[in-house]
């Protein structure tokens, strides 16, 4: 039920937008998000963006991973 | 731009799984909260590359699961009014009632408008689209989708779209996860902490388990890399001794999580004691619409009456919700209660534990 998926920003008029994922179009909300431009990306509950996807954070969270896995590497 | 194929495999992953498979510790119970983790972990296989040691339990996070009969008979009582159009999401058409073989599905194919949405706005729509009728929306779901029932209300009331109400049975994880922890045989070690609804609450929303509870927890993405390396953290900590709060899905969980959000659902609902399956009534758990809204309310529009206790039944859901039970634990699961014929909710809804168990194979 709580199933979000990705969409890229195609177009936006007021607190809509339509939001696309490999050519398929979709409108959505985008009542939640502050300052939201064509292409970028966002993250889509039931027809409402929930957060916008940020590239920075995106390469932190890799890190994190990355931290993770070497600390395994180390104890194995 | 999205790097999902890292989250959903990074290098070296398999190592990790190797390393969370040989550390020298007892039994850890670890609960994902969330039915989207419970569905994401059935889905790739997760539990079957870890040893006797991971115990992954699902949780009460799965809202139609949690859905009492109670509710579900209000339902099917508003179903039979003809000026009524109930807009639902999908996973709510098969859950049966009190009344051994009524759904709203059985409804549907009886002539009742029953109507599948997306979106809380496809019902606004639905009910623009139909001034002649009353349009009820079926307000399911935890912090991640009650925004959007909130946006529905705030548009209901600009746009005076009058035959529009929500049959709100939102529910809140807090109060839901502070029941288990206080329950006297309550025996979890760490807890999964659901990545879309943290979007929403930040991981503010979810420190107490580590802060008041002193259980190690973590809030995960949904990719298989998400969950391996949340569950190495859990155990890692559990193993090592130490009480940690730690954000895996950092890519889109802040701290404050999404005040926008919360302040609109804020604006329009506020917490009730409410019912949940199995378990019954919880303090402050739900979300009622206020007052000054109860013309959105389809409580107050039909004067439904909520029941405020919940009968027990041979259907083993409510001790699932808990963890208290695994599915293959109820005398119904696989027999008498499967996806097409389900007796209670955990089977009906897709990320139901039944459901995931039945269709992912624990037979």
């Amino acid at each position: 039920m709580c199933l979000a998926i990705p969409l890229k920003i195609a177009e936006i008029n007021g607190k809509e937008a339509m939001a696309e994922i490999e050519g398929v179009k979709r409108k959505i909300r985008i009542d939640f998000i502050k300052e939201l431009k064509v292409g970028d990306y966002v993250i889509v509950h039931a027809g409402f963006a929930i957060e916008k996807l940020d590239e920075k954070l995106a390469l932190e969270n890799m890190e994190l991973i990355k931290e993770v896995t070497d600390a395994a590497l180390r104890s194995i | 731009m999205q790097h999902l194929d890292q989250f959903k495999k990074p290098e070296d992953i398999d190592k990790v799984i190797y390393a969370i498979n040989n550390m020298k510790t007892r039994p850890i119970k670890i609960m994902e909260i969330c039915g989207t983790h419970t569905m994401a972990i059935a889905k790739s296989g997760i539990k079957s590359l870890f040893n006797e040691n991971v115990k992954l339990i699902s949780g009460p996070g799965c809202p139609v699961c949690v859905t009492p009969n109670d509710r579900i008979d209000k339902i099917l009582e508003l179903v039979k009014n003809k000026d009524i159009i109930i807009a639902t999401y999908g996973d709510m058409l098969k859950v049966p009632g009190t009344k051994i073989g009524e759904s709203l599905e059985k409804h549907k194919a009886m002539g009742a408008r029953v109507e599948i949405v997306y979106s809380a706005m496809d019902a606004i729509e639905l009910a623009k689209n139909n001034p002649n009728k009353e349009v009820v929306f079926l307000g399911i779901g935890f912090e991640t989708t009650t925004p959007g029932s909130a946006i529905a209300i705030e548009v209901a009331s600009a746009q005076k779209v009058n035959n529009f109400s929500v049959f709100s049975m939102h529910k809140l994880c807090e109060p839901i996860l502070r029941f288990l922890g206080e329950m006297e045989d309550f025996d979890i070690d760490g807890f999964l902490c659901p990545g879309h609804v943290s979007i929403i609450i930040g991981e503010k929303g979810f420190e107490f388990l580590t802060k008041e509870y002193g259980i190690p927890s973590v809030i995960a993405g949904f990719e298989g890399g998400d969950l391996v390396t949340a569950i190495y953290k859990i155990m890692s900590m559990i193993n090592e001794g130490r009480v940690e709060f730690v954000n895996e899905y950092k890519r889109l969980v802040t701290y404050r999580g999404n005040e926008l959000a919360w302040n609109m659902v804020l604006k329009y609902f506020e917490p009730t004691d409410d019912l949940w399956r199995g378990i019954g009534l919880v303090k402050s758990s739900g979300l009622k619409i206020r007052e000054e809204y109860s013309k959105y309310d389809a409580v107050k529009k039909f004067n439904i009456t909520l029941g405020t206790s919940e009968n027990i039944t041979v259907c083993r859901c409510g001790e699932i919700i808990k963890g208290k039970k695994e599915p293959i634990e109820c005398p119904l699961f696989g027999t008498t209660c499967s996806p097409e014929n389900p007796v209670g909710p955990c089977m009906v809804s897709s990320e139901g534990a039944c459901a995931a168990y039945y269709k992912y194979g624990r037979l």
